[in-house]
């Protein structure tokens, strides 16, 4: 059987099927917290502050053996074109608990038992791949918090448009293409050392092969985040040192 | 033989390195090398377990924090306030992952046990030494010079990784600002500032150039931009007043 012609040949902005969109990170934009970062791609931007570590309350939620680590993720109300009602909701609460256990597998709180580590993730502004930019930002905000680490988590979104392989959707691939076999969006985070995936998740339809196919996509593309990642936290003092 | 041990020491020495690492960055490979704090090994490679300046000295690696929280160390000198108070001793909020506790014992003078809040009550500050940093606590003490219950003046927040360029080489820093306001400072390591002068303007004064020392931490000479700092700050608090003041003090 010959492979039918995807009906998705070029993409809506112009980019290449496995280009990103620009990147930008920024470190230690909330003074007063312990880590923060920022990170955009294209019309996405995600902020993240951390906190701690700090003593849990209430104290029953306390852990002797480690510490905690808590991670909420926010739209805020104006960060698409129709008001978002601010507060925790189901697909808020799914994504603060999917990030957390992303972050989880990195970072090691076992020298602070009874404690927390607060990650808050704010979306000012959404265009598709929010929760991948919230993950990415709360990694630099870790590291930038100086919370002990075993390596780095960088992630990103790929799918498939109908037939073609893409990555990093943009708000008019992941939800409004609905022709042929529509498409199908799949957050992937993987480990900056050990590359093991953190996070998988997949709305849509796809095949195994295309699958295996996409996590390889995704884990070439994280290499490209992570060099960001890396740059913005390696810059972060240099550029203090400049300012008079 | 020994000049041969000497020499071959230096040899290491020379090759200290410092550079900004993030986790999961191998910082050197080698089985020789030892992971100290902030790094591991990994097979051959000894790996940085968090962010900041990988430091190699002899065989032994390891990477210190430039940001985040506070975490306390065996000596360090402490500005917190009561949090708690137990049965033989006070616990201290000193802006860290846990309380430090301060037992009875460890103050200088006596105590009542029935009545601890007569010496040290809630929300009191404190300056203390951390005698002791383990996993499930931090032990403070009272016991030397310097330390002990804070009365007048106030507390400032800083960054504490600006602690040391506060304090300066040999504590040169402090004595400048001491010198030019004629109020005292403690600096506690986990970034509380104590100043406590004989005016509210001179306090205010010593907080700004304290201010000044963090935000310009980086630039080079700095000692010479805080003078010049002071002496612009002098046209608001007059020099007369201060000698003035000096004299009253060898009055008293």
């Amino acid at each position: 059987m010959a492979k039918e012609k995807s009906l998705y040949l070029k993409r809506n902005d112009g980019r290449k099927f496995d280009e990103v969109r620009p990147i930008t990170a920024k470190v230690g934009i909330v003074p007063s917290a312990d880590g923060s970062a920022s990170f955009e791609t294209g019309g996405t931007k995600a902020i993240a502050v951390v906190r701690g570590p700090r003593t849990l309350h209430p104290q029953h939620k306390q852990d002797p053996r480690t510490g905690i680590l808590r991670v909420s993720y926010g739209m805020m109300p104006f960060s698409v074109t129709d008001r978002i009602r601010p507060g925790p909701n189901r697909r808020s609460e799914e994504i603060s608990k999917v990030s957390e256990w992303a972050l989880n597998s990195v970072v090691d709180l076992s020298e602070f038992p009874n404690t927390v580590v607060d990650v808050f993730i704010q979306i000012p502004q959404a265009d598709a791949g929010t929760r991948v930019a919230g993950i990415n930002a709360a990694a630099i905000a870790l590291a930038h918090a100086g919370i002990p680490m075993k390596e780095m988590v960088s992630a990103i979104g790929v799918g498939k448009i109908d037939k073609t392989l893409v990555v990093d959707l943009d708000k008019y691939e992941d939800s409004d293409f609905h022709d042929g076999e529509g498409s199908t969006d799949i957050p992937v985070v993987i480990t900056s050392r050990t590359k093991k995936i953190a996070l998988l998740q997949l709305d849509g339809k796809i095949s195994v092969p295309e699958l295996k196919e996409a996590i390889e996509l995704a884990k070439k593309t994280c290499e490209e985040i992570l060099k960001v990642q890396m740059k913005a936290l390696k810059e972060a003092n240099r550029s203090e040192g400049k300012k008079k | 033989m020994l000049k041969d041990y000497r020499f071959s020491r230096k040899e290491t020495m020379s090759k200290d390195t410092r550079q900004m690492v993030i986790p999961g960055e191998v910082i050197i490979k080698g089985n020789e090398y030892l992971p100290g704090e902030g790094a591991y090994r990994d097979g051959e490679e000894v790996v940085a377990g968090r962010y900041g300046i990988a430091n190699i000295v002899e065989k032994h690696v390891r990477v210190i924090p430039v940001s985040g929280a506070y975490y306390p160390r065996r000596g360090n000198t402490i500005i917190g306030t009561i949090a708690d108070i137990t049965f033989n001793g006070w616990l201290i909020d000193f802006g860290g992952a846990q309380n430090a506790f301060l037992p009875v014992a460890e103050v200088p003078r006596y105590i009542n046990r029935n009545e601890l809040r007569e010496f040290l009550d809630f929300g009191e500050a404190v300056v203390v030494k951390v005698w002791d940093v383990k996993s499930r606590g931090i032990d403070a003490s009272m016991k030397m010079r310097g330390f002990g219950k804070i009365e007048g003046g106030m507390i400032i927040n800083v960054n504490p990784y600006k602690v040391p360029r506060i304090i300066g080489k040999e504590g040169s820093m402090v004595k400048m600002i001491k010198d030019a306001t004629g109020c005292d400072i403690t600096v506690g390591q986990n970034g509380k500032v104590w100043i406590s002068g004989k005016s509210i303007d001179k306090e205010v004064a010593t907080k700004e150039i304290v201010e000044f020392i963090v935000d310009n931490s980086t630039i080079a000479g700095l000692t010479e931009e805080v003078e010049k700092f002071i002496k612009k700050k002098g046209l608001s608090f007059n020099k007369v007043e201060i000698i003035e003041e000096n004299t009253d003090e060898d009055k008293e």
